[in-house]
C-alpha cells in the first residue's frame, strides 16, 4: 500500500476563460473553454467544501476574468463560511464600485491585480482593450480605498522590461501592500509568443538589479516577489512547488489538474470533478501520482542533490522542449535537452514579431 | 507612508487586514493566514497571537503569559516585544 501524500494546500479555481483582455503571455490553455462547458454554481460549491474537508486553506478565484461569472460573491461568501481564505485574481476591467462592493459584502480577503505595463498605450496594446488602464486604476483605488490588501501583478517580456523600477514605484503610490514583478513563463500562449516576448540576457540583468534596488528603498512597506525567467537560470524552478504537493487547480470545466498547463500532458486521463472526489483525485488519480515526489525521476534528477529542492522543475516545460514530459526540465544545465533553451535565446530575433493574441479565434490545440 | 514608531509595553497591537490566525481542523495545527501564503507561527507566535484582539497592550499579553506560564517575566517579556516587532515587520501586526 502506497503512502497517502499530504493535502493541498491550495486551490486554483479556474472559473471561466473568458476575459475582455487578449494578453499573448495568457497562462489559460490554448484551447479555451467555451462558456457552455463551464461548471455550475452549485457544482463550484461542491468543490469549495470538499475543498474546506480535504485541507486547503486558501483559494484563489481566477480565469480568465474571474468577474465575468455573476456567481462570484455568492462562491466567494461560500467559502468565506467554510473557513478558506479568499484571494481574487483579476485584471479589473470589469470592477465597479457595485461589483466591488459585492465581494467586500461576501468577506473577500484580498485582490491581485494584473497590469500589463505602466506605460497606458503598450499596456493597452498587449491588453488588446482600449481604455483598459484607466479600469485598472480605478480598480486599485477601490481596493485601497476599502482597506482590503493589495497585490499588483505585472507580468515582464520584452516591451516593459525596462520599466520595473516604475512599476514598482507606481505599485507604492497606488498604496499596494505586495507587488509581483513576474517574467513570462513560456508555455500555452507565452511560448507561441515567445519570440515577441522573451528579453535578452542583459535586460533580465538589469530588471533584478532595479528589484533589488526597489527592495532596499521599500524595505517594511511594500513586499516584491520576482519571479525570473527561468531560460537564463542554471537550475529550474520548483514548479508548483512540486507535482501534486501544494496546488490543486479545478478548470472551468470541472477538469482537476496539478497546475494549469497540465491539460497537454499526453496519454493520461485527465481527471473530472463529475467522476471522483476532490480528495480520490488528489490521492490517486494517476495524472497526480505520475510525477509525484522523486519515484519518477529520470537523470540527471534522480541522483541529483537539488531534486527535494526543484522535484525536476516543470513538466509542461519538459514535454514543449525536450518533448517528454518525464525528462529533466530543459533550463537545468544538467538536462540532456538543456540545447533546446540556449537555442531558443541564441535565435531571438532582433525585432519582435507581432503577438498571436488570445482569443477564441485563435484557438489552438497544444496537445503535442 | 509613514515609518512606524517602535513598539512599547502599552502598545497596542491588531492583525493586519487580510491576515489573520486559523486553526487548520484538518492538519491540527495553527497557521497565519496572509494574502497568498499561509505560514505556520512557532509555539510562542501561537501563543501570542491568539492575545492580539486589538484591545489588549502588549504589557497585558505579558501579564496573562506570565500567569500560565513557568518563566520568568522578563523573559516572557522580551519574547513579546521581539516577536511583535517582526510581526509588524512581516505586515501580519499593525502597531
Amino acid at each position: 500500500m502506497t503512502e497517502m501524500p499530504p493535502p493541498p494546500m491550495s486551490l486554483l479555481a479556474e472559473l471561466t476563460h473568458r476575459c475582455p483582455l487578449q494578453c499573448p503571455y495568457c497562462s489559460n490553455p490554448m484551447a479555451l473553454e467555451p462558456r457552455a462547458n463551464e461548471l455550475t454554481t452549485t457544482q463550484w460549491i461542491d468543490i469549495l467544501d470538499q475543498a474546506a474537508d480535504l485541507g486547503v486553506l486558501q483559494v484563489h478565484f481566477s480565469g480568465g476574468e474571474p468577474m465575468a461569472r455573476p456567481d462570484l460573491p455568492d462562491l466567494i461568501r461560500h467559502a468565506v463560511g467554510r473557513g478558506l481564505y479568499t484571494n481574487l485574481i483579476t485584471s479589473g476591467v470589469l470592477m465597479t464600485p457595485a461589483s466591488f462592493a459585492a465581494l467586500v459584502g461576501a468577506g473577500l480577503d484580498h485582490v491581485q491585480l494584473s497590469f500589463q505595463d505602466i506605460e497606458t498605450a503598450n499596456a493597452e496594446h498587449v491588453g488588446g482593450m482600449k481604455g483598459a488602464q484607466a479600469k485598472k486604476m480605478a480598480a486599485a483605488a477601490m481596493v485601497v480605498a476599502d482597506g482590503m490588501p493589495l497585490t499588483l501583478n505585472f507580468v515582464i517580456y520584452r516591451e516593459n522590461v525596462g520599466r520595473v523600477a516604475q512599476m514598482i514605484d507606481a505599485a507604492a503610490q497606488m498604496g499596494a501592500r505586495r507587488v509581483e514583478i513576474a517574467h513570462t513563463q513560456y508555455y500555452g500562449w507565452g511560448l507561441r509568443n515567445r519570440d515577441a516576448l522573451m528579453p535578452t540576457r542583459e535586460q533580465v540583468e538589469q530588471a533584478t538589479r532595479a528589484v533589488e534596488a526597489a527592495r532596499a528603498r521599500y524595505a517594511g512597506r511594500l513586499s516584491i516577489d520576482y519571479v525570473t525567467p527561468d531560460y537564463y537560470a542554471d537550475r529550474p524552478k520548483p514548479c508548483m512547488g512540486g507535482w501534486g504537493r501544494r496546488f490543486v487547480n479545478v478548470s472551468p470545466s470541472g477538469r482537476v489538474l496539478p497546475c494549469h498547463a497540465a491539460e497537454s500532458i499526453p496519454g493520461v486521463k485527465i481527471p473530472d470533478v463529475r467522476d471522483a472526489t476532490l480528495g480520490a483525485i488528489w490521492d490517486e488519480a494517476p495524472l497526480f501520482t505520475m510525477f509525484r515526489g522523486t519515484d519518477w525521476m529520470p537523470a540527471p534528477c534522480r541522483t541529483c542533490d537539488q531534486r527535494e529542492k526543484d522535484w525536476g522543475g516543470c513538466r509542461c516545460q519538459a514535454l514543449a522542449l525536450a518533448g517528454d514530459a518525464a525528462a529533466t526540465d530543459p533550463v537545468c544545465e544538467r538536462a540532456p535537452a538543456h540545447d533546446q533553451v540556449t537555442a531558443a535565446i541564441a535565435r531571438l530575433p532582433e525585432v519582435a514579431p507581432p503577438f498571436v493574441y488570445r482569443r477564441y479565434a485563435n484557438n489552438g490545440d497544444d496537445r503535442h | 507612508m509613514m515609518d512606524a514608531l517602535p513598539l512599547t509595553p502599552d502598545s497596542v497591537v491588531r492583525f493586519a487586514r487580510g491576515v489573520r490566525l486559523q486553526h487548520d481542523r484538518v492538519r491540527d495545527q495553527w497557521v497565519i493566514q496572509a494574502p497568498e501564503r499561509a505560514f505556520l507561527p512557532d509555539p510562542v507566535a501561537v501563543e501570542i497571537l491568539r492575545l492580539v484582539d486589538g484591545t489588549r497592550t502588549l504589557d497585558a499579553i505579558v501579564t496573562d503569559l506570565a500567569a500560565r506560564f513557568a518563566a520568568p517575566r522578563d523573559l516572557i517579556a522580551r519574547d513579546v516585544m521581539e516577536m511583535a516587532a517582526d510581526l509588524v515587520v512581516r505586515q501580519v501586526l499593525l502597531p
